[in-house]
């Protein structure tokens, strides 16, 4: 059995300074009740993880616009103008990577790695300061894997064990990041009893606490 | 032409460069109008990074599904055989070199392959999502734009802008004409009657190599 919180125990897994991985592709397959308690305890000088910077009122976007986020990771922060106003400051760090080489380097750092080769971004400024490996006459950047100190992710089926499925599109950087955090937390939009093993999407030993998305007090 | 005349032009071309099977992905804004002018004959597997394989058309009320979303975040819908997975097996597909053809956009292009579409310093800084990987890794990149951006050449001798990628771009089509990126430069192949070559010449600023040009033709 997994073990599941309140939504008002989340503060007891927060701390300012702390680095987060935030499932969603664009806020489809955020945690939203998640951030939103993110927002309402005002944690600060976060490092935030995600493909995007989502919306303004969306996803991770209402941490960046809470000005709660020191560093973004991300691919992507185009619908979201006050993340690009952030960045412009100087307020707001921001790393951009490639989504492929961001989707690898979490699973790298899930997965025991130490790294990896990617053809993606050479000739571009992705490839500054870092080293390039010639494997076979073909060029590669070495990227290094990225961890966190806790992963929010939205499973929309989650079993008593902690099993997860995600649905359709929602599932993207979810599972990967589910292996790649010292913690996980999953906001379940439905509990059930069991998940037929073969749908599992992400193994309940990866889990650490589940809040049910209604009636959590 | 007036503007969506031409997105449409632009897209019709580029839509005969696909073929039946073809695994595809379209980038955002005139890309993804390719989608609509498929030769009948013509079946293909649209991939969209976020996570899925057989992207269909804009939902119905009856299929709206906000679990079903595009690159964008828009909500779409998928066809019969397709089906979800997660980022880190969208990009293996992606990198890979599992996809056939990607269409993208440009800010610039130049006559080496060479892509500038993520950034402008100083002034707007999307971020490059997936393009990166895309041109990198597909097998086929056809970049759909228009031929200038308010009258100043978008395809150039070098990209001045920050690159997307490097020697990558295959084939660059405009309502002025088709051109394709070869080991000895860039090759005008087609090119739209209802401008001159000269003029054609003109709105480039890379060097073009015309051997045997062709007129542009759209219906079979």
């Amino acid at each position: 059995m997994k073990e599941i919180i309140k939504l008002s125990e989340l503060k007891n897994h927060l701390f300012d300074g702390m680095s987060i991985m935030v499932g969603g592709f664009m806020a489809v397959g955020t945690p939203e009740l998640l951030v939103d308690e993110i927002v309402r305890l005002n944690i600060k000088d976060l490092t935030i993880i995600c493909n995007d910077a989502g919306f303004i009122d969306k996803g991770v976007g209402k941490l960046i616009v809470n000005n709660q986020v020191k560093k973004l990771i991300a691919s992507h922060i185009g619908l979201n103008p006050v993340a690009g106003k952030l960045m412009g400051e100087g307020t707001m760090e921001c790393d951009l990577i490639p989504q492929g080489t961001l989707a690898e380097q979490i699973r790298a750092g899930g997965a025991g790695l130490g790294g990896f080769l990617t053809p993606t971004g050479l000739g571009t400024i992705v490839e500054e300061g870092k080293q390039i490996i010639n494997i076979d006459n073909k060029n590669f950047i070495l990227e290094l894997p990225l961890r966190a100190d806790l992963a929010l992710l939205y499973g929309t089926t989650v079993d008593k064990y902690g099993n997860t499925n995600y649905t359709k599109t929602t599932r993207n950087f979810n599972p990967v990041m589910a292996t790649a955090t010292d913690i996980v937390i999953v906001q379940a939009r439905t509990m059930v009893d069991s998940i037929d093993p073969d749908n599992v999407m992400t193994p309940h030993i990866f889990v650490d606490y589940i809040i049910k998305e209604d009636n959590n007090g | 032409m007036d503007k969506q005349e031409t997105k449409n032009f632009i897209a019709k071309r580029v839509a005969r460069e696909l073929h039946d099977g073809d695994l595809v992905n379209l980038g955002i804004g005139l890309p993804t109008l390719v989608g609509n002018f498929l030769p009948k004959d013509v079946s293909i597997n649209l991939q969209s990074e976020n996570g899925l394989i057989g992207l269909g058309p804009a939902p119905t009320e009856d299929q709206y599904d906000k679990d079903i979303t595009n690159a964008g975040g828009q909500v779409v819908t998928l066809v019969d055989g397709g089906m979800y997975f997660d980022s880190a097996l969208s990009f293996s597909i992606i990198r890979g070199g599992h996809v056939d053809v990607t269409v993208l956009g440009c800010l610039q292009v130049d006559q080496t392959g060479s892509l500038a579409s993520w950034i402008i310093p100083g002034k707007m800084v999307p971020g490059m999502g997936g393009a990166m990987d895309l041109v990198t890794g597909a097998k086929k990149v056809i970049i759909a734009t228009t031929h200038t951006n308010r009258g100043l050449p978008k395809i150039l001798k070098e990209c001045t802008l920050p690159l997307t990628a490097k020697n990558q771009v295959n084939m660059i089509i405009t309502e002025m004409g088709v051109m394709e990126i070869k080991d000895d430069g860039l090759h005008l192949l087609e090119y739209n009657p209802e401008y001159t070559l000269e003029q054609v010449i003109d709105a480039t600023d890379a060097t073009l190599i015309i051997k045997k040009v062709k007129v542009m033709e759209l219906e079979e």
